[in-house]
């Protein structure tokens, strides 16, 4: 996707915005102006806690949900034993939806921000182990047998076979959760926070009717969620670019 | 130093779980700086008793001793280069290349995963001479999955010889080529051969390979094993007569195990 597409695309949204705006004409569809203006009057204030909140929530989970879920799946991918032991309790827990533990997680642990992460860290953490565990698995044993052959045991083969093999899925993974960890942060938030957008959206929008500053709220939401996807690109292609070449 | 039995295969028992068993009391002998080749029907075992020398298949019986040590894990000083996917596809042929010296670095010279003794050289300058007689040097920032077969099996060399091994394993390293590329690494296999005194075993279920690479052949029939069946190689000179008696030798044996 190049830089032009992607401004051209924004120019048309914006464009069906104000247009929307002015066949709607109420004050709960402020034009795009307007909510940028809020947005940049906001952000250097209030707005801006309320982000830099959000954003440090989803960063700790992920960092967590990396930590705890990658050494876990590559373990499981290369133990047929211990994949036939945990696979079936991970074919269980995967497909619950995570955002159903919000209020159990908040009776548990109290409105800080410990459930909020820990509610994200689970969301993240079972998209990227049964990725990893299934790339760990689809090794094959010639490329594990020859780099054994060259004197690496249990650490080196971690180091140098099953770390750089499983990163591109641990990036994949953090991709496909983003927005589902974004939208059930909001949820998470709504619960009574001092901060977080999700908290800053629905004060906002129910309660001082604000509309521009709800939009601005919206707008913030929608930008972390696609900072984090344009994070995540740029690791990858940072990190593994043996995927960006062309093939023989 | 040539003359001593260098690996011995004394009396082995293996098999795989729920299978019929591969060898029984096995016994093989290999004098240090030969070149054999091992040929036998697929499922024969042969690969199997490669692993077995690289200490990557354990015995049930018996043991295997390389320079009078019984082999228990795989040896530093013991190359292994199989078939296909034994690169690393996340890194660069001159990785590649440089992975054993960064396996060593990484456990230090513990004797055990590296020998005690580090190579003599800079790394960086190890892996140059390696990529440069294996003339990968115009390809050595490229990908695995950018270059040819034949390029892949020289990284794979280069791979296994910059670490100065004292034997070299090779398991089908050519079959996946095509033949023009197949003859040039086969006489590449015996220049390198010669030049640094290996003590090489290559599996191949190719006849003309394994006559053109094995100055003794090792005949593996129908599991399981219970001797080791020698048959004494030729000149590497495909078109002499005495090179293709022993093809056709080879062929007749193949055929007998076939026809059961």
């Amino acid at each position: 996707m190049s830089r032009r597409s992607l401004l051209l695309a924004l120019i048309v949204l914006l464009l069906v915005w104000q247009l929307l705006a002015i066949i709607v004409h109420r004050p709960i569809l402020p034009a795009p102006w307007e909510v940028l203006k809020a947005f940049f009057l906001a952000l250097p204030g209030e707005l801006g806690k309320h982000l830099l909140s959000s954003f440090w929530r989803v960063l700790a989970s992920i960092t967590l949900g990396i930590v705890a879920a990658a050494p876990l799946g590559i373990a499981i991918g290369q133990s047929a034993s211990l994949s036939r032991l945990l696979s079936p309790l991970i074919y269980l827990l995967y497909p619950i939806p995570k955002v159903v533990f919000v209020p159990v997680a908040i009776l548990f642990l109290g409105l800080g921000d410990l459930a909020k992460i820990l509610i994200i860290f689970l969301i993240i953490f079972f998209q990227i182990l049964v990725l990893v565990r299934d790339q760990a698995a689809a090794l094959r044993p010639e490329l594990i047998l020859s780099v054994r052959s060259l004197g690496a045991g249990r650490r080196a083969l971690f180091r140098f076979v099953y770390l750089p093999a499983t990163l591109p899925a641990i990036f994949t993974a953090i991709r496909q959760s983003t927005g589902t960890a974004i939208a059930v942060l909001y949820v998470a938030e709504l619960f009574a926070t001092k901060y977080g957008l999700g908290y800053y959206i629905y004060i906002t929008g129910s309660t001082l009717f604000d509309y521009p500053a709800m939009y601005a709220g919206i707008l913030a939401m929608s930008l972390l969620g696609l900072g984090l996807y344009f994070g995540v690109d740029w690791l990858e292609r940072k990190l593994c670019p043996w995927l960006f070449v062309h093939s023989h | 130093m040539s003359g001593e039995t260098f690996v011995e295969v004394k009396g082995i028992d293996f098999s795989y779980p729920h299978q019929p068993p591969l060898f029984e009391g096995f016994s093989w002998g290999i004098r240090r700086g030969e070149a054999w080749a091992v040929i036998g029907p697929s499922g024969c075992g042969k690969t199997t008793l490669l692993y077995l020398l690289a200490g990557l298949l354990k015995p049930q019986r018996g043991e295997i001793l390389i320079a009078g040590n019984p082999l228990r894990r795989p040896r530093p000083e013991t190359a292994l280069i199989l078939q296909d996917y034994g690169l690393l596809p996340w890194d660069t042929v001159r990785g590649n290349v440089a992975l054993g010296l960064r396996i060593r670095a990484f456990y230090g010279p513990d004797g055990l995963h590296a020998p005690r003794t580090p190579l003599p050289g800079k790394p960086e300058a190890l892996v140059d001479f390696w990529l440069q007689r294996l003339g990968l040097q115009d390809v050595a920032d490229r990908y695995p999955s950018q270059i040819s077969g034949g390029q892949k099996q020289r990284t794979a060399i280069a791979r296994a010889l910059v670490l100065r091994p004292d034997l070299l394993l090779m398991d089908e390293p050519f079959s996946s080529l095509d033949a023009p590329t197949r003859e040039d690494l086969e006489d590449l296999t015996l220049d390198l051969q010669a030049e640094a005194g290996l003590t090489t075993v290559v599996v191949t279920h190719s006849i003309e390979e394994a006559v053109f690479l094995g100055r003794k052949i090792l005949f593996l029939g129908r599991p399981p094993h219970t001797e080791a069946i020698v048959i004494e190689g030729t000149k590497p000179d495909r078109s002499h007569p005495d090179y293709l008696k022993t093809c056709s030798l080879l062929r007749d044996m193949l055929n007998a195990v076939r026809r059961g």
